[in-house]
């Protein structure tokens, strides 16, 4: 059976970073790819009427956007490489999103690309990478 | 024509020569006030026709709430005790189907909804309430409360079943929808046409009413206080408070600023628990006056001393204030509500149980419980609205009342915003859709600010509580050919929930860590 190894994107330079590390060691090991766009979204915000009104064709908006700029060009770039991949996109708190992942596709790793985030910024903002260390099921390769 | 022409040029060219010389006199606030009373008084009229019971003047329309609140706690079975837990756990979003992240929960639905219901109606309508009908309002509030769950149960869950889905993926729903397409269904499509049309003219002046001018004016009050009062600086400043507000709603609805309502948004919640928990400490620290307050809410709600129209006087102070501030009956929550991502109509109106609870039952009996204990009540002075309590507070913290300042600013604030949205939605529904129709209304909005800053107290309320409950005549009548729907769907939704079809979902992305 072939390992499944689970990547989280973004689009942003880090998370290319760890795309490429994944990427090789996939290749090395015959392993799967999944690759996941998590989008930021919680349930329990306070939005206005407006908002609410609106949120479902945003939505739509925000997962072409996901796969139109981000996660086909990707699993296109990977598939091309020989590999076998697949892209999801989902809505929540990305840590918590990935863990749940990792369970459901099987995944025995997870690849995350970090910030680099300083204290300070780290402590208000949270760390992405850093809370799913802590909450992952399965071993996290957090790219520098 | 032409003459109507020279008639209108002269009003322009006369007005402000005349409006100058009429400031210096009497300030642009008491002109205004003058200008407006009139019309409100008339309306006032019409809406409250009271009829003598018991040698009290009862109005009618609060009798019409308070039997259809009633009719609905027990045609539904007493629904609000039965489902509470339940729905606490909808709105936890134990029953979300994950594909559906993303959406708008049923958290998100009850509290934008909430943020339009909890304003000032719990701050100074319910000082309003107890100082004219004494600390027994309070218990006939609560009372109100509790039966208004089953009636905004009803409405929600109509809200949802009857929308508009358009194909770009937003909704829009309320009871002008539920209304004409509800009762159309039951062959009575003209009926419900006259009534959607009816609630859409009176949601449009209850949004300027108590969804904007009475909110205005009490904010304005609370500034007045911690300014210097009556001889400070902001005294005769109404119409300036107005303008500044006036800006910056306009700012968020015109300008499309959101940032400026996402902050408020935030805030809000945050503003209710710090103004909760001060009630909190202010009761526990008087706890050795907390039974002898239950004694004067208890006994006050059967055999109150000095109130106008005794016992019946108080239970209709109660119904009034917890019906304008809980909207039970009303209409306008469900058109908030309807935003929901749900495939059951029945779970929103389940969910917005809650609202007249946490609204009524928890904020409401705070600020009455502080101003029962505090004794403040009895001022002599004469104070009512946000004035009395805030008195009522600053008697245990002096610095409070800048607190309560910030607080019912921001609660003017946010009800204000969702209030445009009601108005907006109904005026578009008669109107029609576009962002000129929109824009209209928007500004006309703003315009209210101005003036209901400007206004004293009484002509202010009267007029917000007619606009209100007159949304309540055509809702109501609608409801009542609607409860059977609501029935069926209740009844069917809770057998497969017994049965357990209806799935619940372990999901770890509901838990928030963070």
């Amino acid at each position: 059976m072939t390992d499944t190894f689970l990547l989280a994107v973004d689009g942003s330079e880090p998370a290319g970073r760890a795309a490429e590390f994944a990427k090789a060691r996939a290749k090395a090991g015959g392993a799967r790819l999944v690759v996941a766009y998590v989008i930021e979204w919680s349930p329990y915000t306070f939005n206005t009427p407006e908002e609410n009104e609106e949120r479902h064709k945003r939505r739509e908006e925000e997962i072409a956007k996901a796969k139109g700029q981000v996660l086909d060009p990707l699993v296109a770039a990977i598939e091309a490489q020989g590999l076998e991949v697949e892209g999801v996109v989902r809505h929540g708190n990305v840590a918590e999103v990935l863990s749940g992942l990792a369970g459901e596709k099987g995944a025995c790793q997870i690849f995350i690309g970090r910030k680099g985030l300083s204290k300070v910024k780290a402590m208000l903002f949270g760390s992405v990478a850093g809370t799913l260390v802590q909450v992952s099921p399965v071993p996290v390769t957090v790219v520098p | 024509m032409k003459k109507l022409f020279a008639a209108l040029t002269l009003a322009l060219f006369w007005t402000p020569a005349a409006l100058a010389q009429e400031t210096q006199e009497r300030g642009i606030d008491t002109i205004i006030n003058e200008a407006v009373a009139p019309i409100s008084n008339f309306i006032v009229g019409v809406v409250f026709y009271s009829v003598p019971v018991f040698g009290v003047d009862f109005p009618l329309i609060v009798m019409w709430l308070v039997i259809a609140a009633a009719i609905a706690t027990i045609y539904f079975n007493f629904i609000a005790f039965r489902a509470f837990k339940h729905a606490m756990e909808l709105i936890r979003g134990d029953y979300a189907d994950p594909k559906d992240a993303g959406e708008v929960s049923h958290f998100q639905a009850l509290a934008t909804a909430l943020s339009g219901t909890v304003g000032l109606g719990n701050i100074a309508g319910v000082a309003i309430a107890v100082s004219i009908g004494g600390p027994g309002a309070t218990f006939w509030m609560i009372l109100a409360g509790l039966m208004g769950m089953s009636l905004k149960f009803a409405e929600c869950t109509l809200g949802v079943k009857y929308r508009n889905e358009y194909p770009d993926g937003t909704v829009s729903g309320g009871p002008m929808y539920y209304l004409s397409k509800g009762l159309a269904e039951k062959n009575l499509a003209g009926l419900g046409k006259v009534l959607a049309v009816f609630f859409a003219v009176c949601c449009i002046a209850g949004s300027l009413g108590g969804g904007n001018m009475f909110q205005a004016n009490q904010s304005f009050q609370q500034i007045v206080n911690i300014t210097g009062g009556e001889t400070g600086f902001m005294a005769d400043k109404g119409w300036l408070f107005g303008l500044i507000v006036a800006g910056i709603v306009g700012a968020v609805i015109i300008g499309g600023i959101k940032s400026i309502a996402r902050v408020t948004e935030k805030v809000v919640p945050f503003m209710a628990v710090v103004y909760c928990t001060a009630a909190v400490i202010i009761i526990l620290a008087n706890i050795t006056e907390v039974p002898a307050a239950f004694g004067a809410i208890i006994g006050g709600a059967f055999s109150p001393e000095g109130v106008a129209g005794g016992a019946i006087g108080a239970l209709i102070q109660g119904f009034k204030r917890a019906a304008f501030s809980n909207e039970a009956g009303v209409g306008s929550a469900s058109i908030a509500h309807s935003a929901v991502r749900t495939k059951e109509p029945i779970t929103e109106g389940l969910v917005a149980l809650h609202e007249p609870f946490i609204d009524t039952v928890v904020i409401c009996t705070m600020t009455a419980l502080v101003i029962v204990i505090t004794g403040s009540y009895s001022n002599e002075a004469g104070m009512s609205g946000v004035e009395l309590t805030s008195s009522a507070f600053e008697s245990v913290f002096p610095w409070f009342p800048y607190i309560l300042a910030l607080a019912v600013v921001l609660f003017a604030f946010s009800t204000m915003i969702s209030w445009s949205y009601y108005g907006v939605k109904c005026w578009t529904y008669l109107f029609g859709e576009g962002q000129k129709t929109e824009l209209i209304f928007k500004l006309i909005f703003c315009i209210f600010v101005v003036i209901g800053s400007s206004m004293s107290l009484g002509p202010v309320v009267d007029f917000s509580d007619s606009a209100i409950f007159a949304m309540a005549v055509a809702n109501i009548v609608g409801l009542y050919f609607l409860f059977p729907v609501v029935k069926r769907e209740l009844e069917s939704y809770w057998s497969r929930l017994q049965e357990g079809q209806i799935k619940r979902y372990r999901t770890t992305w509901l838990i928030h860590t963070d």
